[in-house]
């Protein structure tokens, strides 16, 4: 017998990238059928198409350009950023145009970087907002849900997000009452990009990774908390702002508080660091939605706090083991 | 229920020989003793080729103030200084004795009557801190810091309180938790001892809450000692470790080194040393023997042995029915801490608290992937350090950038590691990196 | 035309006070470096390798400026231009080099796979300074090579690469500068940077084996196992000393005359690059090189 040797520790906890790579796709599953059940059919294309065409990228860019061994497309984090790029996007979007967001997702937004953890930027992030920029009408039509069986052809409406815009550049809060009512956008018969319409089974699936210890609660709750208190402010002083509770329940806030924004590779690794990469995210959001030329604000505001997350690591050391009391002294 | 505040895991506890009491294992044929058996100077043998010697017989002397006297275990004849493989890994020098009969030196009390302190009213501490010392005890936890060094504090300190480390966080580990269910009185005189001889009124013993009966009983048993207080202790890894336990139970938290646990007032001794320290100062008996863990998922019968020092492993495992065939990998200590061994041809030492073996599946590490900067290493680390940045400065050759976010504060406990689900090999890194700052700062102070 | 003239006016003044910004700041907070170093700079291999004992190249150049003027250049040479270039910086500096001999890094120790049984695998971080912490390794001996390649992954010069048959690193002669980052890499400390020896010959001892002979005689069968055979016929030359159980050749007093590698028991001892003796006629050197290209 020729024994094993090597330095302590001897076991592992047993948990891996993939298992959490798959604990987040399993959180999306609520949402995801949720999505199918308002969009029918144009979800079930648009979501196939971003996670097979992520997969395919993820797979030829390996293979064929950086030529590494093995497979890296079984960790699930191609899985995931397609589940998440398809998240993003309105269900009447043409396929062509998934398959090249997916391609700047994955080709510019992670590949080109060297590969799982090493993108600056969350990946699905990038491919929705190259495609939010080079394909404004497109990517800002939103079907009405309940078409089941509409692809490409679906009616389409305008979103609460678009409304709130409408209530700030015509200065009337008048506006605001076609916004739908606050049960309605919980469970979400709302229009908007796939994920984005139920805020409830969205929350359900945060709840199911903060159980399973896949993210903590520093960024969903700084970033909710911020706009909350933010957009509550402005409303206050302004009635033409939307309510607080509308502002949190409209668009992909709470897709990008819980899913996007806890990207692990791309937020903070201190709590610290986190909450307060969470406050910029919120504050961001709710100026970008109220003074920016974008009805949403969230997907641009992740991108920004992305690239200051090293700086945030730099600066927001863990609290040591013995600093209160080095502190002390020092007094 | 109290614990440390930062960081921490919670490994499968495994705890497989907790039920079975404490046997005495038989004497070997050969016993070595390695001259390096605790932390710091060498010991120096003082017996030849051929010297005969009795059990408790003085081996080798301290080597200096930071080191411990090693005594014989065994009655026989010495067959040679030589070097021995031991559990470090590499040869080194040892004193090898030729078993005969089990004759042992006249001084030694083996009776098993209970002696308590009031019935030995002329100790004082001084002479309690000599005994101690020329005892040959160490920190039995693992750490092997020569006893009485932490019992002599350096001037300027003052102890205020005695915590008796129970823990036992490592897994498969039970030696602790049985001695105190076979031992609770000695281990509670021992305490008393070690409170004389720092001069403080108040001790604490720390059990982790996985050991209820160990709590239930010294809790029983401490009612007739003063000052005495059982703290039972939530679960969590590393409490063992010295800072984390002294923050776990007066919640005092121990500056970064050079700062010793002394500084916040804090004396820390493993349940095993107060036993020792009993039987060396009331029963006049060096540390010769100990108890040890042997134990594994594939071990017939995984048990607590109450051996001799010098005694092979291979023999310890023989009397737990040998062997299994699918070994893997062989640790002297825990899971967690514990070295892996390169042959079961290497003698106990005072250090050794378990013997682990692990089939060939467990043993095998997971080939490591990227780090996706999940940050569950710095969240696991309980002395609240970057380990991931760690690890990438010691792989980089950034000595510096590693010495200013505090790598010398690592405790290795593997936390990091154990959490890691890239599987990455951080505290391999972290080990290099350490070594070199240590060295790096230890030649900045000498050509100061 | 007003307004042409006040902008021509404020661009033109904004200019003149840049102008006499930039003059001052320039006269005023000026570093005066010797020009001498710039020009030894240049003459220098810009590899930055540290093999000098400096941090980099300009480091370097700086230290020689130094010392020139200290009126010698003893001590500081390039390992990776060696001669010419050391040559090159002392007219610089108008100084005369003495000749220094070249030297390469040798790898002393030959416990290969065959020579030298695995008795336990190492898992771990693949560094050779994270094998040497578990101990022994995952040999029996305790001095011989880890196999990790620190000391490859050290070199930047192409000059060392691991032989996948023997499990040891092997040197490209042709490439190696002697800059000596292998050898500071080898938490062993098993190579050496040696002289090269006339026509690249010389004799070694591969091996680093410092316990008692029959401890190393066990680990590896091409162990130095301290008989001192080889001192003996090397009496006349005193070119061999041992210590420590392990045989020393001092390459300065070694004559090349091959007797200590035929005296070796456990044949220990190498010489390198020595035309091939009677009993082989084919030539050693021609066969090698090829087989190398393969493996890189």
């Amino acid at each position: 017998m020729k024994p094993i040797i090597s330095l302590s520790p001897h076991v592992h906890g047993g948990d891996s990238v993939s298992k959490n790579m798959y604990g987040v796709c399993i959180a999306l599953v609520p949402a995801l059928l949720a999505s199918l059940w308002f969009f029918g059919l144009g979800a079930a294309i648009v979501l196939a198409t971003s996670v097979l065409s992520c997969v395919f990228f993820e797979w030829a860019i390996t293979k064929f350009l950086l030529k590494r061994p093995g497979c890296s497309i079984c960790d699930g984090s191609a899985i995931l950023t397609g589940l998440l790029l398809g998240f993003n996007l309105p269900s009447n979007l043409p396929i062509w145009l998934i398959i090249v967001g997916a391609l700047v997702a994955i080709g510019i937004g992670k590949m080109t970087f060297g590969g799982l953890g090493q993108n600056p930027f969350n990946p699905a992030l990038v491919g929705r907002v190259f495609l939010l920029i080079s394909f404004p009408v497109q990517m800002t039509s939103w079907p009405v849900s309940g078409q089941l069986t509409a692809y490409t052809d679906a009616k389409t409406a305008a979103t609460p997000l678009f409304i709130m815009q409408k209530a700030i550049t015509d200065g009337e809060a008048s506006v605001l009452s076609q916004l739908p009512d606050a049960k309605e956008m919980l469970i979400g018969q709302t229009g908007g990009s796939l994920g984005e319409v139920s805020a409830l089974l969205l929350l359900l699936g945060c709840a199911f990774m903060l159980w399973r210890k896949i993210i903590t609660w520093h960024i969903p709750v700084s970033i909710l908390g911020t706009v909350a208190i933010f957009s509550g402010i402005m409303h206050i002083v302004n009635p033409i702002y939307a309510m607080p509770h509308v502002v949190l329940m409209s668009g992909g806030l709470i897709l990008g508080a819980c899913f996007m924004a806890t990207d692990y590779v791309t937020s903070p690794m201190t709590s610290k660091g986190q909450l307060i990469y969470g406050v910029c995210i919120g504050l961001l959001t709710v100026i970008i939605r109220n003074w920016g030329a974008y009805p949403e604000g969230m997907s641009f505001a992740i991108l920004i706090m992305n690239a200051i997350t090293p700086l945030i690591n730099t600066y927001c050391k863990p609290e040591r083991f013995g600093e209160v009391i080095r502190k002390e002294e020092k007094k | 229920m109290k614990t440390f505040k930062i960081g921490g895991v919670h490994p499968a506890e495994n705890k497989l020989s907790a039920a079975s009491p404490i046997r005495e294992a038989a004497l070997p044929k050969q016993a070595v003793f390695s001259m390096f058996q605790h932390i710091g100077a060498p010991a120096k043998p003082v017996v030849q080729k051929g010297d005969e010697v009795k059990v408790g017989t003085l081996l080798a002397e301290a080597g200096g103030f930071v080191s411990a006297p090693i005594h014989s275990s065994v009655s026989g004849k010495v067959s040679k200084v030589d070097v021995a493989l031991d559990a470090s890994g590499t040869r080194r020098m040892a004193v090898y004795v030729d078993v005969e009969g089990d004759e042992w030196e006249e001084s030694i009390d083996r009776s098993t009557t209970l002696v308590k302190l009031s019935d030995r009213p002329d100790l004082d501490s001084k002479t309690i801190v000599e005994k101690i010392k020329n005892a040959g005890i160490v920190g039995m936890g693992g750490a092997t810091f020569p006893c009485h060094v932490k019992l002599s504090p350096p001037p300027g300190c003052k102890a205020e309180c005695v915590i008796i480390n129970a823990v036992e966080c490592e897994p498969y580990l039970t030696a602790d938790h049985r001695l105190m269910l076979e031992h609770p009185e000695e281990i509670l005189v021992g305490l008393q001892l070690i409170m004389k001889a720092v001069d403080v009124q108040k001790g604490y013993i720390g059990i982790e809450n996985n050991k209820p009966d160990a709590i239930a009983l010294m809790t029983e048993k401490a009612k007739n000692y003063e000052g005495i207080e059982v703290v039972p202790l939530k679960v969590k890894y590393p409490q063992g470790g010295e800072k984390q336990l002294i923050d776990a139970v007066i919640g005092r938290q121990v500056p970064a080194p050079p700062a010793i646990p002394i500084n916040v007032g804090a004396v820390v001794q493993n349940v095993g040393t107060a036993f020792a320290i009993y039987q060396a100062v009331m029963k006049n008996k060096p540390l010769i023997d100990r108890i040890i863990t042997v134990t594994g998922k594939s071990v017939k019968q995984p048990s607590n042995l109450l051996a001799r020092l010098g005694t092979p492993f291979q023999q310890l495992i023989d009397e737990c029915g040998g062997l299994p065939e699918d070994t893997g990998k062989i640790i002297g200590g825990g899971p967690m801490m514990g070295k892996a061994l390169l042959s079961l041809d290497v003698p106990m030492t005072k250090g050794s608290s378990g013997l682990l073996i692990m089939n060939d599946k467990e043993a095998r590490r997971t080939e490591p992937s990227p780090c996706i900067r999940c940050a569950k290493c710095v969240s696991a680390c309980p002395m609240g350090l970057e380990p991931y940045l760690l690890s990438k400065q010691s792989k980089l050759e950034d000595w510096e950038g590693a010495e200013k976010n505090d790598i010398t504060s690592c405790i290795e406990c593997g936390s990091c590691q154990f959490t890691c689900p890239s599987h990455r090999p951080l505290l391999d890194m972290i080990r290099v990196g350490k070594s070199t700052v240590m060295g790096i700062i230890k030649s900045r102070a000498a050509s100061r | 035309m007003n307004v042409i003239l006040i902008a021509v006016c404020v661009l033109g003044l904004i200019g003149l006070a840049s102008a006499v910004i930039l003059f001052v700041v320039s006269h005023k907070f000026a570093v005066h470096e010797d020009p001498r170093i710039a020009q030894v700079g240049e003459v220098l291999p810009q590899a930055n390798c540290g093999g000098c004992g400096y941090p980099g190249c300009s480091g370097f150049a700086a230290a020689c400026v130094k010392a020139a003027d200290g009126g010698s250049l003893e001590g500081k040479l390039c390992p990776v231009g060696g001669q010419p270039v050391m040559e090159q910086v002392a007219s610089i500096l108008g100084l005369a080099v003495e000749a220094a001999a070249p030297k390469v890094a040798v790898v002393r120790c030959n416990g290969t796979c065959e020579n030298r049984p695995r008795q336990a695998q190492f898992d771990g971080a693949r560094s050779c300074r994270v094998q040497q912490m578990t101990g022994m390794g995952e040999t029996g001996c305790a001095y011989g090579c880890l196999g990790c390649g620190d000391c490859v992954a050290k070199c930047q010069f192409d000059a060392l690469h691991m032989n996948p048959e023997t499990g040891l690193p092997e040197v490209d002669e042709e490439k190696c500068t002697a800059c000596g980052a292998c050898a500071k890499a080898c938490p062993r400390g098993i190579i050496e940077i040696r002289l090269k020896g006339p026509k690249g010959r010389r004799v070694v001892v591969l091996c680093n084996n410092k316990d008692k002979g029959a401890i190393a005689n066990k680990a590896c069968k091409a162990s130095c196992i301290g008989c001192g055979k080889c001192v003996k016929t090397c009496e006349k030359f005193e070119a061999i000393t041992l210590e420590n159980n392990l045989a020393y050749i001092d390459a300065e007093k070694c004559k090349m005359c091959r007797k200590c590698e035929e005296a070796c028991p456990k044949g220990a001892i190498h010489g390198f690059n020595f035309p091939p003796k009677k009993e082989k006629p084919a030539t050693a050197e021609p066969q090698v090189e090829p087989e190398k290209e393969k493996q890189i």
